[in-house]
């Protein structure tokens, strides 16, 4: 176990603030987007890409790097801000997010993105992708770890589970899934639309290890995913609560800021907040 | 007639493929035993991954292993694959431009006895609605012995789909198998009858009928569904003025739309279409008769360039 100095953690902190007002701009600039689930895995997308994964923003194409996967892909605004502030694109590439012509499509797209390991957009699929890479690197090659950012909305579809039922067959301690456990998606909470719970003991039940945190503490996020890399019998689940619009008072736990686009007011405010956001 | 059905070519052709390539990976959804990629299991053990019914996801493993510098064979009966897994297939094989071959067995009729939930009908249709995907259809168990090379060398996502059934040889040893190219079997100026998959030796037997009535028609057989080899077709549009299609598979979307298309375009002509008329068909004693029953027979397709070179202008 690591361990993470206060200045790594004020770092990791300010990475997530900015992928926050990169994707409330970006989101605003374009009058569309998914600002919701963007903000509920800032942190943790700033303590893979700045501190955890093996990757070189020079080498997109590293046949040792880790793969990180969205399988969230509706969360593609924070991935290409934390991929963009890590160097894998130039910044002012996010001015055109969703432009004829631009890389950076809706959701992401592995062929057109540097950085971006597969395209998503429809949910489910990570989970079962991971499996795959890790029987890959098993038949020789270069050696890495996978991860995949998962949603509730992901887990209430039956791929996923499939994939769950797969990890847990062929014991892929490679792969860590992170559940962004916000409870909230588009047509409401995820508890009232389709219940997931108890997730733990289903997750435990399909095989995998599991580790509770709090998705917005950076200092838990770092040690989970370190805590992870040292299960080598079976897959990991870090289950990630999370707040979805995480920083922004009049976004947190509404389904109405899933894919909702602010007013010139909401913008300004909301702007405000996160700038001041963690105090 | 061949020895072996043409999925036992395959399964055959597969393992001892295996033997060359490292890199080539099998996946199955509990029907290994079926679509004989059991003989690859044997073989290469550690390359083989049975994914039980979880055909979703065992796409998704293939588009991993993909993505991992592995060539993933990717199997089970055809309509479960291209239906199940459809959208699979599209975002994270035909979008992201994965490498994965999709092989489905029990093609078209061929799963008789287990009836029209079993029947690959429509999965044609279906793939070649897919951007970046190639559709193949093999004719006999040469063809599909050596498609096998082919695909695992071409750099993207395939569609294969086979046969359970025996199926009649169309092919000698001199066969050359390229993605794209569609084979002229027989010459003939009359009509043109161009076939893909089990159909191929029906149409070579329709021709023989047609000679003896004095009717000299070409046979074409068009593996390869996508990409089509328009020139080919279009060369016989021109030179024989009338085609027939034939196909194991609902004439909607299949291999006779892919020919109309391209004639459309480019030179029209009078085509009579051979295949299932937007039905399920039925269970039924063996696939030959199945195929009869079903509007597939000899005695359709004679029929149809019947009809076709009555249409000449």
């Amino acid at each position: 176990m690591h361990d993470h100095s206060e200045s790594l953690i004020k770092e990791l902190q300010g990475v997530a603030r900015q992928i926050r007002l990169d994707v409330l701009d970006m989101v605003y600039r374009r009058q569309a987007g998914h600002p919701g689930g963007s903000f509920s895995c800032a942190e943790i997308l700033a303590a893979l890409y700045f501190h955890h994964l093996k990757i070189d923003p020079a080498r997109p194409d590293w046949p040792e790097r880790d793969r990180f996967l969205l399988s969230k892909g509706h969360a593609a605004a924070a991935l290409y801000s934390v991929l963009a502030q890590r160097g894998f694109f130039p910044l002012e590439d996010l001015e055109r997010w969703g432009h004829l012509g631009a890389h950076l499509q809706g959701h992401p797209d592995r062929v057109k993105t540097p950085g971006v390991e597969m395209s998503s957009g429809f949910l489910g699929h990570g989970l079962s992708i991971a499996v795959g890479l890790a029987l890959a690197q098993r038949l020789g090659g270069p050696r890495y770890h996978i991860y995949a950012l998962m949603s509730d909305g992901d887990m209430q579809s039956g791929v996923a589970w499939e994939g769950a039922m797969a990890a847990a067959k062929f014991r892929a301690s490679e792969v860590t899934v992170i559940m962004d456990y916000n409870d909230v998606q588009l047509d409401g909470a995820a508890h009232d639309i389709m219940p997931l719970e108890p997730l733990i003991d289903k997750w435990r039940a399909f095989g995998f290890a599991v580790i509770p945190i709090n998705g917005h503490n950076v200092r838990q996020i770092l040690e989970a995913l370190d805590e992870a890399l040292e299960i080598h019998s079976m897959p990991t689940v870090i289950l990630a609560r999370t707040t979805k619009g995480k920083g922004v008072s009049f976004m947190e736990n509404s389904a109405k800021w899933h894919g909702a686009v602010p007013s010139a007011a909401e913008y300004e405010q909301a702007k405000a907040e996160l700038k001041g956001y963690p105090a | 007639m061949s020895e072996i059905p043409q999925r036992q070519a395959y399964g055959i052709a597969l393992a001892d493929y295996g033997d060359l390539n490292e890199a080539v990976v099998v996946l199955d959804a509990d029907v290994s035993s079926s679509t004989l990629t059991k003989f690859f299991a044997d073989r290469h053990p550690a390359r083989f991954f049975n994914m039980g019914v979880t055909e979703a996801s065992m796409v998704n493993v293939g588009v991993g292993l993909a993505l991992g510098g592995k060539i993933p064979f990717v199997n089970t009966f055809a309509a479960l694959l291209t239906l199940r897994a459809c959208e699979q297939i599209r975002t994270c094989v035909a979008y992201a431009h994965t490498n994965v071959k999709l092989v489905g067995g029990y093609a078209g009729l061929s799963d008789y006895k287990d009836g029209p939930t079993h029947f690959a009908t429509n999965d044609i249709a279906l793939m070649r609605a897919m951007p970046n995907m190639v559709v193949l259809a093999p004719a006999d168990n040469r063809e599909a012995a050596r498609m096998v090379q082919v695909i695992a060398e071409y750099p993207g996502p395939v569609y294969m789909r086979i046969s359970r059934a025996v199926v009649p040889d169309v092919f000698d040893d001199s066969l050359t198998v390229e993605i794209g190219k569609g084979i002229t079997l027989r010459d003939g100026g009359d009509v043109t009858i161009v076939g893909c998959g089990s159909m191929v030796g029906r149409c070579l037997r329709a021709a023989d009928r047609l000679a003896q009535e004095g009717i000299d028609a070409r046979v074409l057989s068009m593996a390869s569904i996508k990409p089509l080899d328009e020139e080919l077709v279009v060369q016989a549009a021109q030179e024989t003025g009338a085609l027939v299609t034939a196909e194991d598979h609902t004439i909607l979307g299949g291999l006779g739309s892919a020919v109309v298309e391209a004639l459309a375009e480019h030179h029209p002509a009078p085509v009579e279409f051979v295949g299932l008329k937007d039905t399920f068909a039925e269970t039924g004693p063996d696939t030959e008769t199945l195929m009869d029953a079903w509007g597939l027979s000899i005695a359709d397709l004679v029929a149809a360039a019947k009809r076709a070179i009555q249409r000449k202008a």
